[in-house]
């Protein structure tokens, strides 16, 4: 009876959280829905027992994405309400309903062809009753999949070098760029 | 690690009325340390400061904060005109609520050593002196430090003003930066410890000082912790969040009346609660010498001991230190707190790995420190050609 209302209180919570980020008007105001979504989640999480993923989760995503989020839209400016009859290109809005229609539509299709369980893959959240979660994960992450998890952190440094590189300003050698440049 | 042993066998109502009585408690606890913290902040430093500070209401002025949060109340509560209602409210809630949740799940009590496991027996059951203890007890200290970030940083943005805005972005700023090497001197005690359950840190520690993390880590995780927890705090050296000088008041400038009350009142309760998470992590938590057999009485003297050590520590800070400049807070973060962290955490790694596996002590530590001088030399080399970077970009303007 707990489980059935912690599952319904959180699902409310995430759908609520979402249709938020996509209704509201202003960017800050999704972006706190958004949080509100990962909060839900969250508590599923630790409704399955795992208490991981669930910190993971709150301190990663809530944390430091979406505040990352934040950072962009309140130092750029974009903190207003916008107007969305403007879009950049013309098809642009047919091509989102498209494409939302059609993930939706694979997400239904592989929950109704596959049945249970969609990936194949047992769950690393530890069982019920307490093993230790964090163990568990920490072994199949550091043994099975020790490649992919590896590659993943190259990937990261990659994009981590990457920024800085685009940020850096280049030496000014185009006299052109060093006569309006400067800023002497 | 089995959690508390109040809910294995089943839950019933006198389970349910002791989780409702220890909540209480522990809020009304913290509150009230909240408000004599106030009173002994501001009585210290104004000894330090050859003044005599609140002396009016109640003896020695004790009463000063009670009579402050009463004016508070009754004060008009100003919304700028530019202001987004509903965040501009919602964000001293955050700060707040954050602010007492961490406290849950730090053991204020309980006998460790001698075969006990730290529970008291209340009406007959045997518990834990703290709230929660979540497998992830630590994590969830983590989690909450960097959702508090959101009030902050909302409360700076809904304003809709300039001053809190540039408070609020620089206070998000220095939190995320201070966040890794926070957590990273808190995953030195968690590899040491084997367990993130707060209640299990501080088992881990039990048996005499020498087991305490403060020695066994070697004392550097601790000094890191101290100073990001400063940071992270806002409190003075590293207060240009809310610089005066600079930026009025920073984040809460706009804030008035009750809201800013739970501002003021979320900083405090930062304050006792990463006090009480250093006592833990660092200092055997309720540790100490149990006289008279009273052992329910005197851990938790021992904790409230060390916590009020750590606050004096605090306020001592904030009486001798001058505040840093913004580059310097970002150097001492990213360029010796990381690097020095990252390096011990290996160093404590490899011990434990090699106390397990019974590796050869001069392979190991002999490639060890290779490791650890090839590292140093190319961040040496980086932080050299960063900074040669930097100062011809000055010499160009």
């Amino acid at each position: 009876m707990v489980d059935t209302l912690v599952f319904v209180a959180a699902a409310v919570i995430c759908l609520v959280g979402a249709l938020g980020v996509v209704l509201a008007r202003n960017p800050v105001h999704s972006a706190l829905m958004l949080v509100m979504t990962l909060f839900g989640i969250a508590v599923q999480f630790v409704a399955q027992e795992a208490h991981f993923l669930a910190a993971v989760q709150v301190i990663v995503y809530a944390g430091a994405i979406v505040v990352l989020f934040l950072f962009v839209i309140m130092l750029l400016g974009v903190d207003r309400a916008q107007n969305l009859e403007m879009s950049f290109l013309p098809v642009q809005k047919w091509a989102a309903l498209l494409f939302a229609s059609g993930s939706l539509a694979v997400v239904v299709a592989l929950i109704v062809v596959v049945g249970e369980p969609v990936t194949g893959v047992h769950a690393m959240g530890g069982t019920l009753g307490g093993t230790d979660d964090v163990r568990l994960l920490a072994r199949s992450l550091f043994s099975d999949y020790v490649y992919a998890f590896e590659l993943t952190s190259l990937l990261l440094v990659i994009a981590v070098i990457g920024a800085v590189v685009l940020v850096r300003k280049p030496k000014q050698t185009n006299p052109v760029a060093a006569e309006d440049g400067g800023g002497t | 690690m089995t959690g508390d042993p109040l809910y294995l066998d089943g839950v019933d109502l006198v389970d349910i009325g002791i989780t409702i009585a220890k909540v209480v408690v522990a809020f009304t606890f913290l509150l009230v340390a909240t408000m004599f913290m106030v009173w002994f902040e501001r009585k210290l430093i104004s000894d330090m400061q050859n003044r005599i500070g609140p002396n009016v209401a109640g003896p020695w002025g004790l009463l000063q904060t009670f009579a402050d949060g009463v004016k508070f109340f009754f004060k008009e509560d100003l919304r700028p005109e530019n202001a987004d209602p509903l965040v501009f409210r919602l964000a001293p809630y955050i700060s707040a609520v954050t602010a007492f949740l961490s406290f849950a799940v730090v053991p204020i009590g309980g006998s460790f050593g001698g075969g006990s496991s730290g529970t008291v027996t209340i009406f007959g059951r045997e518990t834990y002196l703290q709230v929660a203890d979540p497998p992830i007890g630590i994590l969830f200290l983590l989690a909450m430090s960097s959702i508090a970030v959101y009030g902050v940083m909302l409360a700076g943005w809904a304003s809709g003003s300039k001053y809190p805005l540039i408070g609020s972005v620089r206070a998000s700023a220095q939190a995320i930066s201070y966040e890794a090497a926070l957590g990273m001197a808190t995953v030195v005690v968690v590899v040491l410890a084997g367990t993130l359950s707060t209640h299990g840190i501080v088992a881990a520690q039990s048996g005499g000082f020498t087991r305490w993390f403060l020695v066994s880590s070697g004392i550097v995780p601790f000094i890191v912790f101290l100073i990001a927890a400063t940071a992270e705090l806002n409190r003075p050296p590293f207060d240009l969040v809310e610089a005066e000088q600079e930026l009025v008041g920073g984040f809460h400038t706009e804030y008035s009346s009750i809201r800013f009350a739970l501002f003021f009142l979320a900083e405090f309760m930062n304050v006792i609660t990463m006090s009480a998470i250093m006592v833990t992590l660092f200092f055997g938590g309720p540790a100490g010498p149990i006289f008279f057999g009273m052992t329910w009485f005197w851990p938790t003297i021992w904790f409230l001991l060390k916590v009020l050590a750590f606050l004096f520590v605090f306020v001592w800070f904030r009486a001798t230190l001058p505040r840093l400049r913004y580059d310097q807070l970002m150097n001492l973060g990213w360029k010796l707190l990381i690097p020095l962290i990252l390096f011990w955490l290996m160093f404590i790694s490899l011990k434990e790995l090699r106390a397990t596996y019974n590796w050869n002590w001069v392979v190991t530590y002999g490639a060890a420190v290779v490791a650890l001088a090839i590292g140093a030399s190319l961040l040496t080399m980086a932080l050299r050609a960063g900074d040669r970077a930097y100062q011809e970009e000055l010499e160009e303007v």
